[in-house]
């Protein structure tokens, strides 16, 4: 029977009950005593000189606040980057200034350039109006491959537009090179993964407020993770004392990544509620969140990859054109190189592996994480060339698979690109998922599909993603300007109920939920005694927060050692209750006992004690009951798995209709499967909106034409099939205390080459090897039309 | 977006060269513009509200004609600023060559042909770029009616275009051009 209670159970979200009947209290719900309200001017010009702003109507219109500009913004610091990135020669990244309101020049449609505080939203939208901006514009850059031939350049410190030039392995260059030389057959694939825009559903918001009498700032903003906004902003921006400093992230509506960073606007509320002595909200509409928010992806790559005549991988080689954007958004540097580089081994002994990335500024909107971050690229590349690979080999693609798998004796196996993989049983993920979408019954499904007219297609992709991000030690040698652990304190009040305050931030992740059936089922209390605080810098340890599917491996672990060490403190007090030795005292369900007697006290009264130590061992330890923890992993954790999609295309309108979706995945132990489910859930709806839908679109001139839901489409229901997911081949992680891998990202990460391997089986017999995301109907018409000429 | 076409006018060259450099014709021309007045020689302010999908805003600037052949054609180029609904601008060669007349009709005429080139930015690119194509060419189709009807007074009354509808039934039959310049 399944456990209806702790680790392993299915409990239903407690967070829920709030989201779901409008009691949830996201940034916006909250309004502050005397509220004033923010709108930024923005370029509507991709790039070009600013020769002028008069704001001197708009200071005078009717409710109008104050005014700012960038010359206001005197001795405020530019936006930080989060992680320096050092180049093939040596040299550290180009890290050109990325201003709170823009100097001198704008960069991007959606800059911005001068900020309006009025009463209301509708004075400040009105007064922005009457800002004069005398503009010249520039000319654009935009196409990666012909800004790196250099021209007109974004910024001035990189006349090339290269914000770095990275190699990975650099000393395995040579004898890559060679292989391919050498090898019986190189398959050569070059691709577009293309840019997306993350699209949470809560917009951006961020409210400023400065208490005079206290000389206190607080933010409240839609974080991800707001100690790492508090230490980003309080040193390097605004130079506030992290002791003057609050940040709070309350209930946020998704994030996928694209909350993880410093935005200027948290920081210009922040800075401006001082100067103009009244909080400021600011709220991004849609358009807005088209034009700022972090976007994903958006990188141009050429794969080849060597063989020897029985398929067996020999040599990997990658060139990569990465978008950073504009600006260099807080971890834009990091995601092609080191959460990108480092998984092109994927779950295969390729033995020898480089890859080039040239990260491009463009004039378009910051590129960073987002859902997956460098890890779908990677997985992406690899998965369809292997699948190109097979068709020009003759050899079935599962087979090619499976002869390339590190197999399970091999763990922990070094791969060529750095990374450690703990654990892992990909040849038991690849058999489940082909089982689980019945292989076996394709051709007689594939039959039935040409009986109507319609092409069927399977696709096959594995997966391995690092997540549990990450040792700080190595992270720290590859560039990264932060440590990150995670941290924790367990509370035990004294009638026994607990308050865990974690640096960890639920957006959506369901943490209240998992993170109570942990300390549950240690505690051997019911869920309901635990209470999961998190999002507020004033309540919870300094923590690194949420992203790279951390939060159980990571934020988890370091409950499960504040738990530990309350249960070490709490069977010293239990001891000295029951007057026993503390070596004989067991802690099972809720109860201490003296090892071979019925003598037991329960978990109340002992914590209770702890905090009416009127009988107590005051001279060994101290009365309370509350421990803080910090840890700090010794490696990545490695989902990895396979998925299985099966299509139906139309030839006559190039219609894609997927069949059925197979997700095997392995995240090592799962507390709740029901939560990880809906994860997985939504990472496919992710991955398939990418392969199918998404794509983010700018003119030559860098004119955002993809910014509403009118023409970026977002997945729905209808675009959906029925998910068969199965997490049964776990092989827990070796180094957590909970063997937990993390699940968020894995379904964005897989999905994509699963459909598009589908599509091109589908269309294999019509000449087609290959079609750039998103399959519209359009394109995949297109791509047949093209293979028969 | 690029655009191009011609229109075949039943006017001498140079009635329809005084037509394309009067600022009166050129206002009751342009659909939805609110003003247009000369600046320079070769130079006009104008206000004109268009509305593009979702979006509708009045837009300021300036026009400018340049390349100036008198009698044989002229560059036209503008630019409006629209407020947060972003921005517009825009340019057309015009040229003007002698012709035969219509079918039907006698006297001189003169082929005008164009070729323009239209471009959005900001809020009307990002909500209405898939909608400036088609907005294009009816600005283009509207603007170019006008021009004709401006010169040669209207068609018959069955086939009037909406433009002259408006206008008091004694002068539909005189021209805009004959009305406007007296």
């Amino acid at each position: 029977m399944p456990k209806d209670h702790g680790i392993g159970a299915s409990s239903k979200r407690r967070e829920d009950v709030r989201f779901l009947t409008g009691k949830g209290q996201y940034t916006d719900d909250i309004n502050r005593p005397g509220q004033t309200y923010c709108y930024f001017l923005r370029s509507s010009v991709a790039h070009g000189k600013i020769n002028g702003i008069d704001t001197s109507a708009a200071a005078a219109a009717p409710g109008v606040v104050a005014v700012f500009t960038a010359k206001d913004l005197e001795g405020v610091g530019g936006v930080p980057c989060g992680w320096q990135v050092t180049d093939k020669d040596g040299n550290p990244m180009k890290e050109p200034k990325h201003p709170i309101l823009a100097e001198g020049k704008v960069r991007h449609v959606g800059d911005p350039i001068a900020a309006v505080v009025a009463d209301s939203l509708a004075a400040a939208r009105d007064a922005a109006e009457q800002i004069e901006l005398d503009i010249e514009e520039l000319p654009a850059v935009i196409d990666m491959r012909a800004a790196v031939k250099g021209g007109t350049a974004v910024h001035s410190e990189a006349p090339d537009n290269i914000c770095y030039d990275w190699e990975f392995v650099a000393e395995n260059k040579a004898a890559v090179d060679e292989a391919i030389r050498g090898a019986h057959h190189v398959t050569t694939l070059e691709l577009v993964n293309q840019r997306l825009v993350a699209n949470p559903m809560e917009p951006r918001c961020a409210i400023g407020e400065y208490d005079a009498g206290r000389d206190e700032h607080t933010l409240w903003t839609t974080s991800q993770n707001p100690h790492v906004i508090r230490l980003l902003m309080g040193a390097f921006v605004l130079s506030i004392p992290e002791h003057k400093l609050r940040v709070v992230a309350p209930d946020v509506g998704g994030g996928f990544g694209s909350k993880i960073y410093h935005y200027a606007e948290e920081a210009f509320v922040t800075w401006a509620a001082k100067k103009v002595g009244r909080p400021i909200k600011w709220t991004a509409d849609r358009s807005e969140a088209f034009l700022s928010d972090a976007q994903g992806r958006d990188h141009v790559t050429k794969v080849e990859l060597a063989m020897d005549k029985d398929g067996h991988f020999l040599a990997l080689r990658c060139s990569t054109l990465a978008n950073m954007g504009a600006y260099l958004s807080t971890f834009a540097p990091c995601i092609p190189t080191w959460l990108h580089g480092t998984l092109l081994a994927g779950n295969y002994r390729t033995p020898l592996v480089f890859t080039n990335v040239k990260a491009v500024f463009t004039n378009t909107v910051p590129v960073d994480a987002y859902r997956g971050a460098g890890r779908p690229e990677a997985t992406f590349q690899l998965e369809r060339t292997i699948d190109k690979a097979a068709r020009e080999m003759g050899i079935d693609p599962a087979e090619l698979r499976r002869r390339n798998f590190i197999q399970p004796d091999q763990f922990p196996y070094q791969t060529p690109v750095a990374v450690v993989y703990d654990t892992g049983n990909y040849g038991a993920t690849l058999d489940k998922a082909l089982e689980l979408a019945d292989v076996k019954g394709f051709a007689a499904r594939k039959a039935a599909s040409k009986a109507k007219g319609k092409l069927r297609g399977l696709g096959i992709a594995n997966y391995i993603e690092a997540c549990g991000i990450a040792p700080s030690s190595l992270v720290g040698a590859l560039g990264a300007r932060a440590g990150l652990y995670e941290a924790a304190t367990v509370r035990v009040n004294p009638t026994g109920n607990i308050s865990v305050f974690t640096g960890s931030h639920s957006h959506g992740q369901g943490h209240e939920t998992t993170f109570a059936q942990v300390v549950a089922e240690m505690l051997g209390c019911s869920e309901s005694q635990v209470d999961i605080v998190h999002g507020d810098t004033s309540r919870i340890p300094f923590g690194m927060g949420t992203y790279g599917s951390r939060s159980l491996a990571v934020g988890g672990s370091a409950i499960v050692k504040s738990v530990e060490k309350i249960i070490t403190k709490a069977k010293k007090i239990a001891a000295h209750l029951l007057e026993a030795s503390e070596s004989d005292i067991t802690f099972a369900n809720g109860q201490f006992t003296v090892s071979g007697t019925d003598r037991s006290i329960d978990w109340g009264t002992v914590a209770l004690t702890a905090y009416v130590p009127h009988k107590y061992p005051i001279s060994e330890i101290e009365p309370g009951l509350e421990e803080t923890s910090f840890y700090d992993p010794a490696n990545f954790t490695y989902p990895a798995g396979t998925y299985v999609c099966e299509v139906e295309v139309d030839p006559d309108t190039g219609v894609v209709e997927i069949q059925s979706f197979v997700a095997a995945d392995d995240f090592g132990n799962v507390v709740n499967p029901m939560i990880v489910e809906g994860q997985v859930h939504g990472g496919l709806a992710q991955g398939i909106g990418q392969a199918m839908l998404e794509g983010c679109t700018y003119d030559e001139s860098g004119q955002l034409l993809s910014a509403s839901y009118m023409d970026y489409a977002m997945p729905r229901a209808a675009d959906l099939p029925n998910f068969v997911v199965d997490h049964s081949c776990a092989t827990p992680c070796t180094h957590n205390p909970l063997g937990v891998k993390g699940c968020g990202e894995a379904g964005a990460i897989g999905s994509p080459p699963a459909l598009v391997n589908a599509v091109v089986d589908a269309l294999a017999g019509h000449g087609v090897t290959h079609i750039d995301m998103p399959l519209s109907p359009g394109r995949v018409w297109e791509a047949i039309r093209a293979a028969r000429h | 977006m690029n655009m191009s076409g011609e229109r075949l006018i039943a006017a001498p060259r140079a009635d329809v060269w005084a037509a394309l450099n009067d600022p009166e014709v050129l206002k009751a021309c342009i659909p939805g513009c609110d003003s247009l007045e000369k600046t320079s020689d070769t130079s006009f302010s104008a206000v004109a509200t268009q509305k593009v999908g979702p979006v509708k805003a009045t837009f300021k600037g300036e026009v400018n004609l340049s390349d100036i052949a008198e009698g044989e054609g002229y560059t036209i180029t503008g630019e409006g600023k629209g407020g947060a609904a972003g921005f517009a601008k825009g340019g057309a060669k015009v040229r003007l060559s002698d012709a035969e007349p219509p079918e039907g009709k006698a006297g001189p005429a003169t082929l005008l042909s164009y070729e323009a080139e239209a471009k959005v930015g900001g809020k009307l690119a990002q909500l209405g770029s898939r909608l400036i194509d088609g907005f294009a060419k009816k600005m283009a189709d509207d603007f170019f009616n006008r021009f004709q009807t401006a010169i040669e007074g209207p068609a018959e009354p069955e086939e009037a275009g909406e433009a002259s509808a408006d206008a008091p039934a004694a002068e539909k039959k005189k021209s805009w051009l004959k009305r406007l310049v007296g």
